[in-house]
């Protein structure tokens, strides 16, 4: 009974992701994310410590928007407006960069294993925060810190794999001296954890590390709307085009893509989403890799709409992962650690799903 | 259209593998490119592609030289037929041969309904219609094959460069893709391919280029490249040429290797 049960189920999904797949305008796939999204935002208003139903959550728009009668103590209205509001569109921005860079990486290094993290932006952007609660900077100083050394981190990357590969582009050159970055950064992480002070310092850095929004402020919105748009937009006007560099770089020179000029434009750009996301919510890992297999699974690998849903679903899963982390226990729970522990099983069944394909 | 090889010399750092080899192609023309493995066929084919530089000497296309072409108008002149391959992600058919637009679409734009025509019109023109809503990871290498040919004619290329077209293919299909061949000749292409079959030659091409060993070099109708003295020169086997009778009673030549 049970095995049928699931068969049949095991068919339905297989049904119902073809038909996703084979609907013409898969534009009906975006649009019904769109509404999850919206749903999920709504819902995340009304949830957390202070409670706020929906009808108050409605007042209150309406209030600002149109003015009326105030039924709300002045606490609320803070929670709402100075800290749910500004974490929520923080947690859709940052999901949504994670797995916008992810995805193109993917296509761009012509494998679905691979994550924003691959060219050093993320420790890189570690080390920057590591090394300046080190120093004491403030919240402002932390951030800035981090972006800067994450985008410095791929930049040495890029030059050193330059200096390798010497006038010939070579991927492959490009993704070990990432590796050698990586180790580095993780390595200095470990250096300034190692020198930092046990009480305040250490646990500071930890924490950070471990990756949170509890602290994200209307400010730290305004900082990452920046970067965010700088990255997403150009990804989605090149989106086409990266199609054509997934089967590779002489392929794509034969059909006449400078592939060089989008490679570039493109590393740019996720460096840009994957440094900010890091700098404001800290190290949060595996939704640049998971997110785009989950998006591909709905809607094939064709960039033209695999790059919007995979955009979506990454703000909507980190917007309900930190709804998690933030209402499951009494004391919140960083959100790094929960987006692996949902991460890491899930990327498991991925590679078994894989396997009983090929069988 | 006509492809001017001349006198070029080409290779990997500072390592010459080609040296000062001249080769003219006109549309209508197939070239065979023979040679024992690792003589710088493909070496050849990147040079021409623009995959790497040419070190010394010209490729024209209609009297223009093509080292100082952008990426996009040689696309559109020169279409590239890779090895049957396996992407690493599940595309339609479709979305493949639409990929051959490329070169025609701006940077920031997608397909039109035109360039999606075009692709389709590729499709039934190799007979592979019925594939387009397939996945390209799970048709057959010979099917596969077919589709990288169909992206290179949604480039509506004049000149077709082809990496071994039927290696790794079965029987039939290597027979199915050398017809192509044929026709899309006959429909005014100039195709460049590289096999490792001399029998191939003698069915498609109207020249061969045969490369050896030590920078030996010969270009000729087939008839006078392809022979019992030269292959085994160029491979080291010895082998007989045999004659038979195609159906219009046409000579046709084919190439049995001597085992002992």
């Amino acid at each position: 009974m049970i095995n049928d049960a699931s068969i049949i189920k095991r068919e339905k999904v297989s049904i119902s992701k073809e038909t996703l797949r084979l609907r013409n305008g898969k534009n009906s796939v975006i649009l019904i994310l769109s509404l999850l999204l919206i749903l999920a935002i709504i819902l995340s208003f009304t949830m957390g410590r202070y409670a706020i139903s929906l009808s108050q959550l409605f007042e209150m728009l309406s209030y600002k928007i149109f003015g009326g009668n105030v039924t709300w103590t002045q606490s609320v209205e803070t929670v709402l407006f100075k800290v749910r509001i500004p974490r929520i569109v923080v947690a859709i921005l940052i999901g949504g960069a994670l797995a916008t860079a992810g995805v193109v990486y993917q296509g761009l290094f012509k494998n679905p294993m691979v994550s924003p993290e691959i060219l050093g932006a993320s420790s890189g952007s570690g080390f920057g925060a590591a090394i300046a609660i080190l120093l004491s900077f403030n919240a402002a100083g932390i951030q800035m810190s981090a972006f800067l050394f994450g985008l410095g981190a791929v930049f040495i990357t890029i030059i050193i794999s330059k200096c390798v590969s010497g006038s010939k582009n070579n991927i492959l050159v490009l993704v070990l001296t990432g590796m050698v970055v990586n180790t580095l950064f993780s390595s200095f992480i470990s250096i300034t954890k190692y020198l930092a002070d046990t009480d305040d310092k250490l646990p500071a850095i930890t924490f950070w590390l471990m990756g949170g929004l509890s602290s994200v402020s209307l400010k730290d919105l305004l900082i990452l709307l920046i970067p965010f748009i700088l990255g997403v937009i150009p990804l989605m006007l090149i989106r086409w085009k990266l199609n054509v560099l997934s089967f590779g770089e002489e392929e794509a020179q034969g059909m006449g893509v400078d592939t060089s000029k989008i490679r570039m434009v493109t590393i740019l750009c996720s460096t840009l989403l994957t440094a900010s996301a890091v700098s404001i919510g800290g190290m949060i890992g595996w939704i640049g890799l998971i997110i785009p297999h989950i998006a591909r699974l709905i809607v094939g690998p064709n960039y033209k709409v695999l790059l919007p849903t995979s955009a979506l679903v990454g703000g909507i899963f980190l917007l309900v992962v930190d709804d998690i982390a933030r209402c499951l226990f009494s004391i919140e729970i960083p959100i790094g650690i929960l987006t692996s522990l949902i991460g890491a099983p899930f990327f498991l069944y991925l590679l078994f799903n894989e396997r009983r394909k090929k069988e | 259209m006509k492809m001017e090889i001349k006198n070029i010399t080409c290779g990997y750092g500072k390592k010459n593998i080609i040296n000062g080899i001249s080769i003219d192609v006109e549309s209508g023309e197939i070239l065979c490119l023979l040679g024992p493995n690792g003589v710088g066929k493909t070496t050849l084919f990147k040079s021409l592609l623009g995959f790497l530089k040419i070190k010394e000497g010209q490729v024209l296309i209609d009297g223009e030289e093509i080292s100082k072409w952008s990426r996009k108008k040689l696309a559109k002149v020169v279409g590239y037929v890779p090895q049957a391959h396996n992407a690493s992600f599940e595309f339609n058919v479709l979305d493949v041969v639409v990929m051959g637009r490329a070169a025609y679409i701006g940077a920031i734009s997608s397909p039109s309904k035109e360039d999606i025509n075009i692709a389709e019109q590729s499709l039934k023109a190799l007979g592979i219609y019925f594939l387009k809503d397939r996945l390209y990871t799970e048709i057959s290498g010979g099917e596969r094959q077919m589709v990288l040919l169909a992206r290179a004619l949604t480039q509506q290329p004049k000149i077709l460069i082809m990496d071994e077209p039927t290696s790794n293919l079965d029987y039939g299909n290597q027979v199915r893709v050398l017809q192509q061949v044929n026709e899309l000749a006959r429909k005014g292409l100039a195709i460049i391919m590289t096999t490792h079959s001399p029998d191939h030659a003698f069915l498609c091409s109207s020249k061969v280029a045969l490369l050896q060993r030590n920078n030996i070099f010969k270009v000729g109708s087939v008839h006078d490249i392809v022979t019992e003295k030269n292959l085994n020169e160029a491979y080291g086997v010895n082998v007989n040429i045999v004659k038979t009778l195609g159906d219009n009673g046409e000579e046709i030549k084919s190439c049995i290797p001597l085992l002992n």
